[in-house]
């Protein structure tokens, strides 16, 4: 099904199942402990051995020698596999750095070996007794803030350059000129990356955590020289991702390394001290602003510099992208450099771009208004736009962002109250707020159903659910497709042996897939037409039924002499693109307190209100988006990863030393979300959510501090040590 | 770097006899075998969760001898005649404990991965608050509270990366005025 145009009137609008407070299907799995994740698959495959890897003990240079004699020796070894044993490995485009393979080392813990025994314990005793020399080179600069100094040319890329900012921004009358540093940031996700690996008869079969089957399994067959079809890619549940699982990493190909060289299935997890260095991050960014505004609060000219972190050939965190779109103004200057720093590959991380570039922006923003002596709510609302200010002939399909603020300001109890001119007894109060951009991109998603002679429906598309709930809306669809109960939809997700979906990223997950599953689920209706030779739009399909005026028919007596099967995908005409702007809006409200001896922050309470769209089941999109929240507090407050800026490594790579928000940091959190649908964006007039969550919520939460304290932190995370000498005086 | 390897022993076995979700389990492990791996890996129970084997997620937590631990801190070998319990003892999908419900129905959860260990903790806090333990937020030593904050704070072993923190305060609320 090609959706080239607005959707109208169809049969998803019902809403008899979509958009209901559902609870998740998977739900008594996970609950119970049932659901069975990656390195738990003891049905997969018998005898499986036990991979564990080393990291690389240096950040650039080569490796000279691995003395494997000790642990091929030990007790319950099969096998040691070495980076020394092979070339580098083919490589995959959407990686940007080795996996594994040949002696140059170009970041601290890339994999080097992988020690195959008998047990765990076997294996990880062996792998430390493997003896690497190095040669090391030690000549890398791994500070940004140098580097910035050193970005070439050709990595300055220029995205908007309309009006005259330079001239505008000099004659503004009121002026804000700032540097915000958002630190690099690690996804944490609470399953580490593990995989377990099968070789039969040069095919090659992996049960791994993914949120992308088809690139993992394409990836998988480039790495091996193997056809695509040779190649099998399993991962029904996921424990988490954000990023940090869309790419195929080191756990898949020691593994299928491993179960090669040992003739028998391997199954290898990441330790969880190496997921850090060894996979992905989000890039440090450091963020020049200015913005020049009217006396009365109308923004004329608006420049955003944005340099973040990358090895060679990747795109760091180009934080810039909001602010194209997000505020109108004239004059517009907004450039993104990528500096060339040899630290672990940095890629996407929940709202890549946005999740930093909002943190930055919205401070800024809040910094202006108080220059200007305007409520930051009103100032945002008087430089919202409906179209895209670097380019007004393209509009916003919906944007409601207005709705947002002053609904939010309502429930909140939004007053503008004065920097710390509240406090009950030793605690100082604030309130801050922010506004946040996301866009609704989509991907082409294909989907099976199944209609089974028992009534049955079998949904089949190799789409992920990494917590997002995509079993239960794509149940959901489905349910409300055909008129059967949500009990008799049965769904197969994270395989790929089903049709190629959407995948989970970039928050088009929940759109995509459930659009992909919507065109099947209309090719099924229209072979049930056809065999009742009635117009499919006529028909009704409810309760079990097929409806065409006086005549009822059962549906699964469509199926009585054998299944019936339709496949269809979905793809995007780019008017989407070309003739709209499809993005996501919210406000965030945020009550901190901050003692006023200690400066101990703590969180009083949240609240977010949404503009995403038709919301396709609100308890799901709730979850996503108090999720986000959290993670946005981990941003303003705890999460940073430390670079040895002469090792080149992040330091604090477990779960000791890089925080994130605990139960005691979380407050009570609201989310709103505005009714509605975006008839732009897909058949289910639908957009993601996930991202939006944490977009601009770390700036709302900074703007509350410096409401309770009078002191502006532009440095994320914002720990005491960065503000307690200037607190008020108590 | 070219020193002659060492020739190593070959670890011998270890007997423990556990008692897990009720049923007698005997065991020969390697000694270096955490709890959490006896569980997951030699009995399968993989219902309990590794999310760092550092003792620093409680994604690993399970009932011994009543008291919640992190089971990857603890060798099997020191559980000789302990008594066991894990998510898979404490309901099935079929038969839902109340705490599963109210997780199910609060959304308590995402990724599902540190559940588990959220619900196990969860069942222990209200047992521990009932008790009277106090904890690094009480005020009054002599009444324990129910209140948000002491819930917040008995959890706070047990990170979600998801986020799931209000709902699962939600569902832990639900559970404690039931009863
Ligand atoms: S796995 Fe035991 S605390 Fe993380
Ligand atoms: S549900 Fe994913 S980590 Fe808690």
């Amino acid at each position: 099904m090609k959706f080239d145009r607005p959707a109208t009137t169809n049969p998803s609008d019902r809403m008899a199942v979509l958009g209901q407070p559902h609870t998740r299907i998977d739900g008594k799995l996970k609950t119970t402990g049932t659901a069975a994740y990656a390195y738990e698959r003891h049905d997969a495959v018998e005898g499986q051995l036990y991979g564990y890897p080393l990291g690389a003990g240096i950040a650039r240079g080569h490796v000279l020698a691995m003395d494997t004699r000790e642990a091929e020796a030990a007790p319950g070894v099969v096998t040691v596999v070495t980076t020394l044993q092979m070339e580098k490995l083919p490589q995959d485009d959407r990686n940007i750095v080795r996996l594994f393979g040949g002696p140059e080392i170009v970041h601290y813990h890339q994999a080097i070996a992988v020690v195959v025994a008998e047990t765990f314990e076997q294996a990880r005793a062996a792998a430390n007794m493997i003896r690497v020399t190095y040669d090391e080179d030690t000549s890398e600069i791994y500070n940004l803030a140098e580097k910035r100094e050193m970005v070439e040319d050709q990595d300055i890329q220029t995205h908007t350059n309309v009006g005259d900012f330079h001239t505008a921004f000099g004659q503004a009358e009121v002026k804000l000129d700032a540097t915000y540093v958002t630190p690099p940031q690690t996804h944490v996700m609470m399953e580490p990356h593990a995989s377990i690996a099968h070789w039969t008869d040069g095919r090659l079969r992996v049960w791994t955590s993914s949120q992308m089957i088809d690139w993992h399994r394409q990836a998988l067959a480039t790495t091996f020289s193997l056809d695509p079809e040779a190649v099998h890619v399993e991962s029904p549940f996921i424990g988490g991702g954000f990023g940090g699982k869309l790419f195929l990493r080191a756990d898949a190909v020691l593994a299928a390394l491993g179960a090669k060289k040992a003739g028998r299935p391997v199954k290898v997890a990441l330790p969880r001290p190496m997921v850090i260095n060894n996979t992905t991050h989000r890039a440090e960014t450091i963020q020049h602003i200015r913005i020049g505004a009217t006396k009365e609060g109308k923004i004329t000219a608006i420049f955003h510099d944005c340099v973040s972190n990358t090895p060679p050939g990747g795109a760091g965190e180009d934080a810039t992208n909001q602010t194209r779109y997000f505020y109108a103004g004239e004059h517009r200057l907004i450039v993104n450099r990528l500096a060339q720093v040899r630290l672990p590959e940095s890629n996407s991380m929940r709202a890549p771009g946005e999740a930093a570039g909002l943190m930055a922006l919205e401070v800024a923003m809040d910094e202006m208004a108080e220059k200007l002596g305007m409520d930051p709510v009103e100032f945002r609302i008087a430089n919202d736009t409906q179209v895209v200010p670097e380019n007004p002939s393209q509009k916003f399909s919906q944007r409601r962002f207005v709705e947002c603020l002053r609904h939010g300001a309502e429930t909140f109890g939004w007053t503008n109250p004065k920097p710390m001119s509240q406090r009950d007894g030793d605690w100082l109060i604030g309130h801050g707020m922010s506004g946040a951009y996301r866009g609704a991109p989509a991907q082409p998603s294909g989907a099976r159903v199944r209609l089974q002679p028992n009534g049955r429906l079998i949904v089949e598309t190799d789409m992920t659910d990494i917590g997002t709930g995509s079993y239960t809306i794509l149940a959901q669809t489905a349910a409300e497709m055909t008129g059967l109960p949500m009990d008799r939809i049965e769904m197969r997700l994270g395989n790929s042996s089903f049709p190629v979906s959407s995948g989970s990223g970039g928050q088009f997950g929940a759109a995509s897939s459930t659009a992909g599953l919507y065109a099947a689920c209309v090719a099924l209706r229209a072979m049930i037409a056809e065999r009742m030779q009635a117009d499919p739009d006529t028909l009704d399909f409810r309760d079990g039924q097929v409806i065409d005026g006086a005549r009822s028919l059962p549906l699964s007596g469509f199926a009585s002499e054998g299944e019936m099967v339709a496949e269809d995908k979905i793809e995007f005409g780019d008017f989407r693109s070309k003739e709209y702007k499809l993005a996501t809006f919210a406000a965030h409200f945020v009550e901190t307190r901050v003692n006023a001896y200690t400066g101990e922050i703590r969180l009083q309470r949240m609240l977010s209100v949404c503009d995403a769209g038709r919301i396709l089941n609100p308890v799901t999109a709730r979850s996503q988006v108090i999720g986000g929240m959290t993670m946005g507090v981990g941003s303003a407050l705890m999460e940073k990863l430390d670079v040895d800026d002469k090792r080149g490594f992040f330091v604090n790579h477990d779960l000791a030393g890089y925080e994130v928000p605990v139960h005691l940091d979380i407050p009570q959190q609201e989310v709103i979300f505005l009714t509605g649908d975006d008839p732009v964006s897909t058949p289910l007039k639908a957009k993601g959510v996930g991202e939006l969550g944490i977009s601009g919520v770390a700036a709302a939460v900074a703007n509350a501090i410096h409401n309770a304290t009078g002191v502006r932190v532009r440095d994320f995370p914002i720990t005491l040590d960065k503000f307690i000498d200037r607190l008020p005086p108590v | 770097m070219t020193a002659a390897p060492r020739p190593h022993p070959v670890p011998t076995g270890t007997s423990v006899r556990l008692t897990v979700n009720g049923q007698p389990a005997d065991l020969v492990l390697d000694p270096r075998v955490t709890l959490l791996d006896a569980l997951r890996e030699h009995l399968q129970l993989t219902g309990s969760k590794k999310g760092c084997d550092h003792g620093q997620c409680g994604a690993c937590t399970v009932m011994v001898n009543g008291r919640r631990i992190n089971s990857c801190l603890s060798l099997a070998v020191m559980h000789d005649g302990d008594e066991v319990t894990t998510i898979e003892g404490i309901g099935t999908p079929d038969a839902l404990d109340p705490m599963q419900e109210a997780f199910v129905s609060h959304d308590g959860f995402q990724c599902g991965y540190c559940t588990p260990g959220q619900i196990c903790s969860a069942k222990a806090v209200l047992e521990e608050i009932r008790q009277g333990i106090p904890s690094h937020v009480t005020r009054d030593l002599e009444h324990v509270s129910f209140s948000d904050d002491e819930l917040r704070e008995r959890m706070s072993g047990n990170s979600c990366r998801c986020g799931a923190y209000a709902n699962i305060l939600a569902a832990i609320r639900e559970v404690e005025e039931r009863a």
